[in-house]
């Protein structure tokens, strides 16, 4: 086991690496970029035995990343912002056609006004695709997430494909201690892909992304629902079987000191380090208050987040992203499902610093509520 | 607080950036050593300089780009 | 938790001063964070970095504010920015100077003629691990031993010998 420093930019190249893609179509774009540029070095130093594909477009790297992983093998791709927003046709035909690769999603603002600062506007944008969505809050979570992610997409009773969200810059850009797996032990926990639903094969041919009449197109779409529905299940499994290797648990949800909490913060990615800090000086200060992670946001994790939530009172929810007329995301999917007394809070849109002063007003917000939804952090006109 | 759309109504804004706080070293021209070859003003990728080889020091950013094309050696680069 | 700020330009590698010293603080056996002020780097302009030392890991993410050091890569920048912003009681700064700070200062304030070893050793003015040496020195948060592990990791070759070399010299330089 060797620990380094690195970004989670280079944790998620390093994952993929032990993962052994055998294609790996990619193009560059801030604040991604250096895990295409790592990737192309280690295929170019053979450290990956991989056809990297150079592409001219996210919508080519996407369809590209179709095409091998219906033709059988394993792929990985990546992207940001405004290139996740160009793959967005080809991301539900991804999941469509059961393809189980991963995609790490470089998290970023959108267009219009140019910004190329952190937010999740970009990957919350691409929910209903059908790809499971996993957020994570640091670079070692960056490179265990991706290999976990491998494993989830490519079991029989899932294939869909998996995006791995991580906070650009304040994640893909910020160095920290990172353990690195053994390979050994790796490919005990992520044997090859060994596709029996889809794949090349001169004996055996088939045709894939075809055509479904009304007569077949439902049935296509709630199986999609039933392998979604299945994915908490298989996730939960394959966390506990990557703690059993490698001494790390994750699960759908990270549950901090929400036992006995009043209040519990609920929120999604790099944001949940700070807010864990403030937990524990509230604490201090006598104050009931937890957070609850939300890791796996696609499955929505109802039942876990209801275990998790269900001796506090009220429930502060941070967004990092807004659907414009009705909150942020992950506010209104807990509204939806979750049958507590929430408040939604906008916070660190286009990448605006999030302090311990606003997580804190935060609490203050939820404790003495004004109203549903508040935008944290607006300069006063 | 912002203008909708985040349009800008006084396009040019750009002026008011002024780029030479980002030098470290300066171009010094020497005019008895110039020959008016004139590539330092076609070479310059900021328009710092004009046809009459006056630099803008407001705007110059201190690349050196000027001082390497010169080929009499007449512009020389002095740290600020 | 010891937390640092560097100032530079787009190009002076200020952001590699951070990751260098992140990677030897973790060479000592310490937690370590270091990232760059997100998104503005273009050669010249001034930039910020920041580092994050610690002996429990380190689990706060925005930027640093109160820097318990501040590090000056280019004097230049004295007059753009404000290099003494946010400084607690015994925050301390180190400025890449010929000579000495004349301005009133409200805080400890060191100066280190970088550029000059810079110039003298490396042929260009890159003062980034030069300055880290003499930090190294002056403040015991990080060992020699481990500055120059990863100088030598950073940059390979005669780069890196070159380099290590430069930063000795200014750790030697602090009396």
């Amino acid at each position: 086991m060797v620990k380094e420093v690195m970004t989670s930019n280079k944790a998620v190249a390093e994952a993929v690496r032990l993962a052994k893609p055998q294609v790996i179509p990619v193009y560059p774009i801030t604040p991604q970029t250096t895990i295409s540029e790592y990737l192309a070095q280690y295929v170019a130093d053979e450290k990956i035995d991989a056809k990297y594909i150079k592409v001219e477009s996210e919508h080519s790297a996407i369809s590209a990343s179709v095409g091998a992983s219906g033709a059988g093998v394993r792929v990985f791709t990546a992207t940001s912002s405004q290139g996740l927003m160009l793959m967005h046709e080809i991301l539900f035909a991804a999941a469509g056609m059961r393809t189980p690769f991963v995609l790490a999603d470089a998290n970023r603002a959108i267009s219009a006004p140019l910004n190329i600062w952190n937010d999740q506007q970009d990957s919350i944008a691409q929910r209903d695709a059908g790809w499971l969505q996993i957020y994570v809050e640091n670079a070692q979570e960056a490179l265990d997430t991706t290999l976990m992610a491998y494993k989830v997409s490519e079991n029989p009773k899932i294939l869909l494909p998996s995006m791995v969200c991580l906070d650009g810059f304040i994640l893909t850009h910020t160095v920290e201690p990172v353990e690195i797996p053994e390979q050994e032990l790796v490919d005990e926990f992520l044997p090859p892909y060994k596709p029996e639903h889809s794949f090349i094969d001169t004996e055996t041919p088939m045709s894939i992304g075809t055509f479904a009449d009304p007569e077949n197109y439902l049935e296509a779409r709630h199986d999609m629902q039933v392998a979604m529905d299945n994915a908490k299940e298989v996730i939960q499994q394959t966390c506990d079987e990557f703690a059993e290797k490698f001494g790390r648990q994750y699960g759908l949800v990270d549950a901090y000191k929400c036992d006995d909490a009043e209040i519990i913060y609920v929120a999604m990615g790099s944001i949940c380090s700070t807010i864990r800090a403030i937990v524990d000086e509230l604490r201090e200060a006598g104050e009931k208050v937890g957070l609850l992670k939300i890791r796996a946001y696609r499955p929505f994790p109802v039942e876990a987040i209801e275990e998790a939530v269900v001796n506090c009172d009220k429930l502060a929810v941070v967004d990092k992203n807004v659907t414009f007329g009705n909150g942020g995301a992950l506010f209104t999917d807990i509204k939806a499902k979750i049958h507590k007394d929430a408040y939604g809070f906008i916070v660190g849109l286009g990448g605006r610093d999030i302090t311990p002063k606003e997580i804190k007003e935060i609490y203050e917000k939820t404790k003495n509520p004004v109203k549903e939804v508040t935008w944290i952090g607006l300069k006063e006109e | 607080m912002v203008a909708i759309g985040c349009v800008v109504k006084n396009p040019g804004s750009s002026k008011n950036n002024k780029t030479g706080s980002w030098r470290t070293f300066k171009p010094v021209l020497d005019k008895d050593k110039c020959v008016d070859c004139e590539n330092c003003y076609i070479f310059c990728p900021d328009a710092s300089i004009n046809t009459e080889r006056e630099i803008d020091y407001d705007y110059c950013k201190g690349c050196g780009i000027c001082a390497n094309e010169c080929p009499v050696d007449a512009i020389e680069m002095i740290k600020e | 938790m010891i937390e640092i700020r560097f100032h530079g330009r787009g190009g002076q590698g200020a952001v590699t001063a951070a990751e260098i010293l992140a990677k030897a603080a973790f060479l000592d056996g310490k937690y370590v964070q270091a990232f760059p002020f997100f998104g503005v780097e273009r050669r010249g302009a001034p930039v910020m970095s920041f580092t994050r030392i610690d002996d429990e890991p380190v689990e706060i993410r925005y930027q640093v504010y109160n820097p318990d050091y501040v590090l000056v890569l280019d004097d230049g920048l004295m007059n753009v920015v404000d290099v003494f912003s946010g400084l607690k009681e015994n925050s301390e700064v180190i400025i890449n100077l010929a000579e000495e700070y004349k301005a009133a200062a409200t805080h400890k304030v060191h100066t280190i003629d970088a550029t000059g070893i810079a110039l003298e050793m490396l042929g260009r003015n890159i003062v980034n691990t030069i300055i880290l040496g003499y930090f190294a020195k002056k403040t015991g948060v990080v060992s020699l031993d481990s500055l120059i592990q990863v100088i030598k990791e950073t940059f390979l070759g005669k780069v890196g010998d070159l380099n290590a070399e430069a930063t000795k010299k200014a750790y030697e330089m602090v009396k």
